[in-house]
């Protein structure tokens, strides 16, 4: 499987390097891998879009995770914001931006919380500002 | 699915769980940080047996390991529940010591820092593995719309354990309880101020139907 490069790797202009990891990835992965997939790249400076998201289960243990990794000075945690695909039809507006409804298919932009900051989120828009330190 | 459905199918998942032996369940009191859980803590546990739980602070990650109270028994409407009050730290994503860094010495503040992380890792193991119900308090005068929130409801109801929400601070002017309710339809939402006291019957005569 090709592994995505780092942008430190790279010879070029000075950015913010994004890994859009795809359901079918994720799929293949364990519970564990994508946890440690995600942290490491956040912890490289990345900013991590999963097209499925995470279970709750696996949101929990990525909080746990995250919470065992953070050190004074050094990586101090993620911000993370989460955009639910839309099964129904009569799911309330507010229910969908909160993501209170069944499915676990879900959006999700994943960065070091020093980096990024959501500016807005509403049913159709998420506006994040990220910085490179 | 509608909303009095969800409603009627959350409140019967309770039911369904009501307690059929006579062990104390633990409940767990979530939220983000400076909600207001400990000072709920402390108020429910010295109405109903005379000892607080923990230190209440303005200053966030005050508590930092979950802290249990057992054997609280709450007399409602002649009928008798017993559970054990599991007070968690505030649940985050980040924590940064500089936040703590105009309150006291940097060593104190990473040293604060630190016991904050592990209690927040504890008390996602304990959401996981070791809580039986949950009371989820926010604070009433704040946007409850936060990512954390989300997931941490979402976290609660994929274990379908049953759950109540406290809008707790009704005692600010900035207060908005419908604000909880309209973010969280799906839960039954109860207005307090723990510090005031306020609306206290209401929030025992909710405890006592949910998890006793």
């Amino acid at each position: 499987m090709p592994k995505a490069t780092n942008a430190d790797d790279l010879d070029g202009p000075d950015g913010v390097q994004i890994d859009l990891i795809s359901g079918e990835r994720m799929d293949r992965m364990a519970t564990t891998e994508k946890i440690r997939m995600i942290l490491d790249g956040v912890h490289d400076g990345n900013i991590v879009i999963l097209e499925e998201g995470l279970t709750p289960d696996e949101e929990s243990k990525l909080i746990e995770m995250t919470m065992a990794e953070i050190s004074p000075d050094g990586f101090n945690g993620i911000e993370i914001e989460t955009y639910p695909k839309s099964e129904t039809r009569d799911s309330s507006l507010l229910g969908r931006i909160m993501g209170s409804n069944e499915s676990t298919a879900k959006l999700t932009v994943i960065g070091p919380a020093n980096q990024i900051e959501t500016l807005h989120k509403d049913e159709t828009l998420i506006s994040a500002l990220v910085s490179r330190n | 699915m509608g909303l009095l459905t969800e409603l009627k199918d959350s409140v019967s998942r309770v039911t369904d769980r009501l307690f059929t032996d006579a062990e104390p369940k633990r409940i767990g009191i979530y939220g983000p940080p400076n909600a207001g859980k400990t000072t709920l803590a402390n108020r429910i546990a010295r109405d109903w047996t005379g000892d607080a739980i923990g230190t209440e602070s303005h200053v966030p990650h005050e508590t930092r390991r979950a802290r249990r109270k057992e054997d609280v028994e709450i007399e409602r409407n002649g009928k008798s529940v017993s559970i054990d009050i599991v007070d968690t730290p505030g649940v985050t994503t980040k924590v940064d010591y500089e936040e703590f860094t105009d309150e006291m010495e940097e060593e104190d503040a990473i040293r604060r820092s630190r016991e904050a992380t592990e209690g927040v890792a504890e008390a996602m193991h304990w959401l996981r593995e070791d809580v039986d119900g949950v009371i989820y308090v926010l604070d009433s005068a704040k946007d409850p719309i936060t990512q954390v929130n989300t997931m941490l409801i979402g976290i609660v109801e994929s274990r379908d354990l049953p759950v109540l929400i406290f809008a707790n601070k009704i005692d600010l002017d900035e207060s908005s309880v419908k604000r909880i309710e309209d973010a969280f339809p799906q839960h039954k939402t109860v207005p307090l101020s723990a510090k005031e006291g306020e609306n206290m019957d209401e929030v025992y005569d909710n405890i006592a139907e949910y998890f006793g």
